[in-house]
């Protein structure tokens, strides 16, 4: 409560700089602009880029042991130069590294990409945009929050180097397989390193979010309440609660793996014997680390999927022209799968080994968590029905987010019933399910985003015509990519597979193997036309127009550069929710939230002609202030 | 020479790209398009959608139906014959929600685009509708819930006492595979015993352990219970049969089980496949090292009668390398017991 007081002091004392001396701009040097800055638009496009870093480098992971997985018999000699020692003579690519090849794509891709690049920019960017906020509750922590990420990404790209791999146990790295050097080398240095990267990245996450949810709670503007809040906010709001609420289960869950790899300590470990030697361990348990993983995993899927699904919903209802359907059903069904992502996180783990009748209790509240997911898709199939869409990239990208939402959500009440899950379990009809769902859906998601916030962060546009083409592109790759995945996992084919040829029921479907690996080069390499885009356009792209998508939400009444501080003058009230579009009665299609309800008699519904009394009252009274404040100086 | 001919060729082709791409944005503000919202990209996009609904769906049903025998595994157990049903069940109640939400999704889109002098319908809410599709979700939600709760409440039942115990270990990267002998009953293992001639761990001071006996195959009868007991040596596996729809996860210090009834032999299956080289299978499913791909152990079902004669012709751990009984009192003097009670039947 203590920085949020502050923080209020410290925007109630900026807005009196600022009403002193109008547009007088204290100008920072370079370091405090854009390195060392507290401004959250600025930390938002360092999460930003570092983000699309992270993609390139997970993507290009990808692309690689889709090399092995597409074409096993292919020389991979050309991959020497850089991949040294990982490449064998005959060609062939490691075994080992293929492990942590697919252990590296997932840690980037889930925490890097999705967690902070996604959350980490458009929480950042919007909440004190789209709140009528000066900047975050507190802008140092917003700071730590960045650096934070940053040295876990420096960590984690250092591990990539050594001589042993990073580490190879799969993203979820379950000992004692990640406990063990002796079981795989990746869990020397490598894991070590991990461990420690991912503890500064829930540091991070955690300053993020605590910021977040107090900014949300003590920074609204004036007449912004909860039920005016744009669902971006809502979203973004409920993300960082999952995330203060579970990140700490996953530092608990890496912290006693760090004892046992150092300290000799049996918490996940008994009864082993490896490299010719048995283990002192005695009476710890593996499944209690998948238990404390899966606490936070589970809910981790929400923190990547929501914004998206915020971002989304933000998206469509601009440019269908149409309020979100069913508001408030949108807000229930974001809270219930909010409290639903604790209590479901063992449906991973149905043949682990737990009891049976958990795995019940799992099955059943799993199921539960489809009908808020199924809610949000049908309302926006509601939103877009007698829209007047206008396919901008960020709408195009937004429907694709919702296709993949549909397909990978259907996939999972397959892999939600324990009884189908016996045979699917770690098949590739799970990999299907979680790219599309959680992977494809949130970067679409991301996606959205940039092309639509993209005017507001540099000031310019980015290129249609090339946002149509990468979307194209990229939505048919991923499908390409991730559909024929679901014939191969109802085959049976397992995942974390180097090579599929040693048993008769996998040795098929090389062409289909082979078809999804070119499917995957080609929307790996589409990504470079939105690079491409992307910096151009930051630079050369045309001059935006204050409200290029005639929207309704705050950010859009901000200079085209807003400085540190975001309004000039004073921060802007509300007078309404955030999805007045093409209401019966106004001469435009859209009212922005700062228009009062008194201003629009032609267009306001019965209950909002009641309000319209109220709103002038509190009007009066503040004018009425304002000429008290004036008057003293 | 050629490297360098293809580098140049590609920087030709990236210019003419830059150029096409140049102009066209110059012309689109010469034109003022830019500031249309009903423009020819608008329609093109929307109809790109219709394109993508029927070009993806042809050719998600033809290759559906064309690769079903591939993709469809046969099933050779009675679980796995239920667990089938209810996946093919649930493909179809999701597969009609997969096509109908689609075709709304796709099609919206192009019947909605945008129009000049047409203005969208201001439609915030309607509760009924949204309860129904809360409701009806919930129900059919429940429905396959409660039949799959069924299911794995079956599966995961205790095994009937009758059934033929073989005990499965996982370790980097194999399996192996012992018996329990006549006694049906499993000899004790301690991992601390493990050594170059007892990969086990078996404990012969156990009288149990005295007629276990290893396998190189999995060899159990048809139409029989058959129970798995799983472990690990060192880390997480996973026993994987695919045709028995079986996965357990085999966790060190935390012995598991999976108890199931096959209904084909290898026989069987190969004739119904007209395949003489058909074997069922148990593969790794659980990330476990450089050999996780590797760790192929073969199932093999028999007529009850054949598995029967089949137990008989084993040799115990300890009669193929009586070694490792020297030493231990008790063990010798339970191979007598054994024995003299055998003399005496």
């Amino acid at each position: 409560m203590a920085t949020a007081t502050v923080a209020q002091q410290d925007s109630a004392i900026y807005e009196h700089h600022e009403q002193e001396h109008h547009e007088h701009e204290h100008h920072d040097n370079f370091i405090t602009k854009y390195i060392f800055t507290t401004d959250h638009k600025m930390i938002a496009k360092q999460f930003l880029i570092t983000g699309m870093f992270w993609a390139i480098i997970g993507g290009f992971l990808s692309t690689l042991f889709r090399l092995q997985l597409g074409f096993p018999d292919m020389n991979l000699e050309f991959l020497r130069p850089l991949l040294g020692g990982w490449i064998d003579e005959a060609g062939k690519l490691d075994p080992t590294f293929y492990l942590a090849l697919v252990t590296m794509h997932g840690t980037i891709m889930v925490f890097f990409v999705l967690t902070a690049g996604l959350s980490g920019t458009f929480s950042n960017f919007l909440i004190p945009l789209q709140i009528g906020a000066r900047d975050m509750a507190s802008g140092f922590m917003n700071l730590l929050s960045y650096w934070f990420f940053f040295l876990s990404g420096v960590i984690m790209f250092i591990s990539l180097f050594l001589k042993t791999g990073p580490a190879g146990g799969g993203w979820v790295v379950y000992p004692p397989l990640s406990a063990l050097e002796q079981a795989i080398p990746g869990s020397g240095m490598g894991m070590t390193l991990w461990l420690i990267s991912m503890t500064f990245f829930i540091a991070s996450s955690l300053l993020g979010g605590i910021n977040y949810v107090t900014t949300v709670i003590n920074l609204r503007t004036k007449g912004m309440s909860f039920s005016r809040l744009p669902l971006t906010i809502w979203a973004f709001f409920l993300t960082a609660v999952i995330g203060i609420l579970s990140f700490p289960v996953l530092f608990a869950a890496a912290l006693l793996l760090v004892f046992d790899r150092s300290f000799g300590t049996s918490f996940y470990l008994s009864d082993i014997y490896v490299a010719g030697e048995a283990l002192p361990n005695t009476g710890g348990s593996p499944v209690l680390y998948q238990h404390l993983f899966w606490f936070l995993g589970h809910p981790e899927v929400y923190i990547v999927l929501l914004p998206a699904l915020g971002i989304t919903s933000e998206v469509i209802a601009t440019n269908s022209r149409k309020p979100i359907f069913g508001y408030k059903a949108m807000v229930v069904s974001l809270l219930g799968i909010t409290v639903l992502s604790f209590i479901v996180w063992a449906h991973h783990m149905f043949v682990s080994g737990m009891n049976p009748f958990l795995g019940s209790i799992f099955m059943f509240l799993t199921l539960i968590i489809a009908v808020p997911s199924a809610v949000k898709v049908f309302n926006y199939l509601a939103t877009l029905w007698r829209g007047n869409l206008i396919f901008t990239p960020g709408m195009l990208f937004s429907i694709g987010l919702v296709s993949f939402f549909i397909s990978g959500g259907l996939t999972g009440v397959f892999l939600g019933n324990s009884a189908i899950d016996i045979q699917l379990h770690d098949t590739y009809f799970v990999v299907a399910h979680f790219h599309l769902v959680m992977g494809s859906a949130s970067f679409f998601g991301l996606m959205a985003g940039v092309y639509h916030w993209f005017p507001k962060m540099f000031g310019r546009m980015m290129d249609a015509k090339l946002g149509y083409i990468h979307f194209w592109l990229t939505f048919v790759g991923v499908y390409m990519v991730f559909f024929p995945m679901h014939y191969i996992g109802i085959a049976g084919f397992p995942r974390r597979y180097y090579s599929w040829t040693n048993y008769e029921f996998t040795n098929m479907y090389t062409d289909l193997n082979m078809f999804v690996s070119v499917a995957a080069f080609i929307t790996f390499a589409a990504q470079a036309i939105f690079l491409f885009n992307f910096f151009y356009s930051m630079y050369r792209g045309r001059k935006a127009t204050l409200n290029p998508w005639s929207s309704n939400t705050l950010e859009w009444t901000t200079p085209l550069h807003p400085g540190h501080g975001n309004w000039p003058g004073e921060i802007p009230t509300v007078y309404r929710w955030p999805y007045d579009y093409s209401k019966p009665g106004a001469a435009e299609d859209f009212i922005p939230q700062t228009v009062p309800l008194s201003q629009t008699p032609e267009s306001n519904l019965p209950h909002e002609q009641e309000q319209v009394k109220l709103e002038l009252e509190i009007m009066k009274e503040e004018a009425e202030l304002l000429v008290a404040n004036g008057s003293k100086h | 020479m050629y490297g360098f001919l293809i580098g140049v060729g590609v920087l030709l082709l990236l210019s003419v790209i830059w150029m096409v791409y140049r102009i066209q944005t110059l012309v689109s503000v010469v034109k003022g398009s830019d500031k249309k919202l009903e423009t020819t990209s608008n329609k093109v996009n929307a109809f790109l959608f219709i394109v993508f609904l029927v070009g993806t769906g042809v050719l998600m049903t033809w290759y559906s139906i064309k690769e079903f025998d591939n993709y469809q595994m046969p099933v050779a157990s009675e679980h796995g014959v239920i667990t089938d049903e209810l996946f093919w069940i649930t493909m179809a109640v999701t597969g009609v929600v997969f096509l109908i939400t689609h075709i709304l999704l796709f099609v919206f889109p192009y019947k909605y685009q945008y129009k000049e002098g047409r203005k969208a319908s201001f439609y915030p809410d309607n509760h009924k509708l949204e309860i129904i599709w809360t409701a009806v979700p919930g129900v059919v939600l429940a429905g396959l819930v409660i039949s799959g709760w069924l299911a794995w409440s079956d599966i995961t039942a205790p095994a009937p006492e009758k059934a033929h115990v073989v005990e499965i270990m996982g370790y980097q990267f194999a399996w192996e595979v012992r018996y329990p002998g006549k006694d049906n009953v499993l000899g004790d293992y301690d991992y601390r015993l493990i050594n170059a001639s007892n990969s086990h761990g078996i404990d012969f001071t156990d009288k149990n352990a005295t007629d276990d006996f290893p396998s190189p195959k999995v060899v159990i009868p048809k139409g029989e219970p058959v129970l798995f007991k799983i472990r690990a040596r060192d880390v997480l596996h996973s026993v994987f049969a695919p045709h028995m729809r079986l996965k357990m996860d085999a966790v060190p210090g935390m012995p598991t089980r999976f108890w199931f009834i096959p209904t084909k032999t290898t026989a069987e299956m190969r004739a119904e496949l007209k395949d003489p080289e058909f074997e069922y299978e148990i593969a790794c499913t659980e990330i476990c090292g450089r050999g996780h791909f590797s760790m192929r152990k073969i199932i093999e079902v028999v007529e009850p009668a054949e598995y029967q004669k089949w137990m008989a012709e084993q040799k115990s751990f300890v009669q193929q390398n009586p070694a490792i009984a020297q030493g231990q009192k008790v063990e010798v003097k339970e191979i007598a017991g054994i024995e003299k009670s055998e003399r005496n039947k």
